[in-house]
């Protein structure tokens, strides 16, 4: 069975590599290389897979679940500018992939119970555009 | 990792078999039989699937929103899928039809180094369809 949580963050960044030109920075993120930044509002949703248990019924206990994506994304997230105070964001450029992926390193190792593995985790970085990202690749 | 992006067409049709008779065309697609047509507000999600490349994308998005203007938006948007689509032309403009026809439109210039994995289009905020491609 699969479980859904969803969570919003805001918050700005720069796309954009100091190894490369304006010019070539341009061309691989568009306007979101904009050296000043902007922002989005994202909606995170992680979902979880695992079998009810027995006794409680539950696949994951959701106030645990709310305050482990409160931790580890939301409060470190929300409200700030992610290139200069969210590591690894200071070195690694906050694409929508990479931000995702920094998502599921996080949770992953906290979202561990005998029976429920963390599933896949979804940002959207506008209602236009999201990543799924399950691990590995 | 996949990444999925919207885009938006606006477009009419009308869907009719020339294989049956008016009044079986009439019963079989009942409102969108309508001899003058209409149109809906598409929606369409296009699935890219791929690794993360150095600059931290699966896909350029540049690169990916020109193929699909290009391909797709500029030759659907407020346009007649029964008269102004080739691709189209002699198969009912169904979603179904159309999922497979934008299939085709994207495949047949794509040079993008990810794969296109998915094509899902609403043709109402009640009706979705979705093509896995391959």
């Amino acid at each position: 069975m699969l479980l859904t949580r969803k969570a919003e963050f805001s918050a700005s960044h720069v796309c954009a590599d100091p190894a490369l030109t304006p010019a070539e920075n341009r061309a691989l993120y568009g306007s979101n290389a904009n050296p000043h930044g902007h922002g989005h509002n994202y909606v995170l949703e992680v979902t979880i897979e695992g079998e009810p248990d027995p006794v409680t019924g539950m696949v994951f206990d959701l106030r645990k679940l709310k305050e482990i994506i409160n931790a580890e994304v939301v409060e470190r997230m929300d409200h700030r500018f992610l290139n200069h105070e969210v590591p690894p964001f200071d070195r690694v450029v906050p694409t929508t992939e990479n931000i995702a992926s920094e998502i599921w390193k996080r949770l992953e190792p906290k979202i561990s119970a005998p029976q429920a593995q963390l599933k896949n985790v979804r940002l959207y970085e506008t209602a236009d555009l999201y990543v799924d990202y399950g691990g590995g690749r | 990792m996949t990444l999925t992006r919207r885009y938006r067409f606006a477009a009419s049709h009308r869907l009719n078999t020339e294989e049956l008779s008016a009044e079986e065309n009439a019963r079989l697609y009942g409102k969108c039989n309508n001899p003058f047509g209409h149109g809906h507000d598409y929606v369409l999600d296009l699935t890219i699937a791929g690794p993360v490349d150095a600059s931290g994308q699966i896909v350029n998005r540049h690169d990916l929103d020109t193929l699909v203007y290009g391909q797709v938006l500029a030759r659907l948007d407020h346009l007649n899928l029964n008269c102004d689509v080739p691709e189209l032309q002699h198969r009912v403009p169904t979603t179904e039809n159309l999922a497979g026809a934008i299939e085709k439109m994207l495949m047949s210039q794509w040079t993008l180094p990810a794969r296109l994995t998915r094509v899902r289009i609403s043709e109402t905020a009640r009706n979705t369809f979705e093509l896995e491609t391959k």
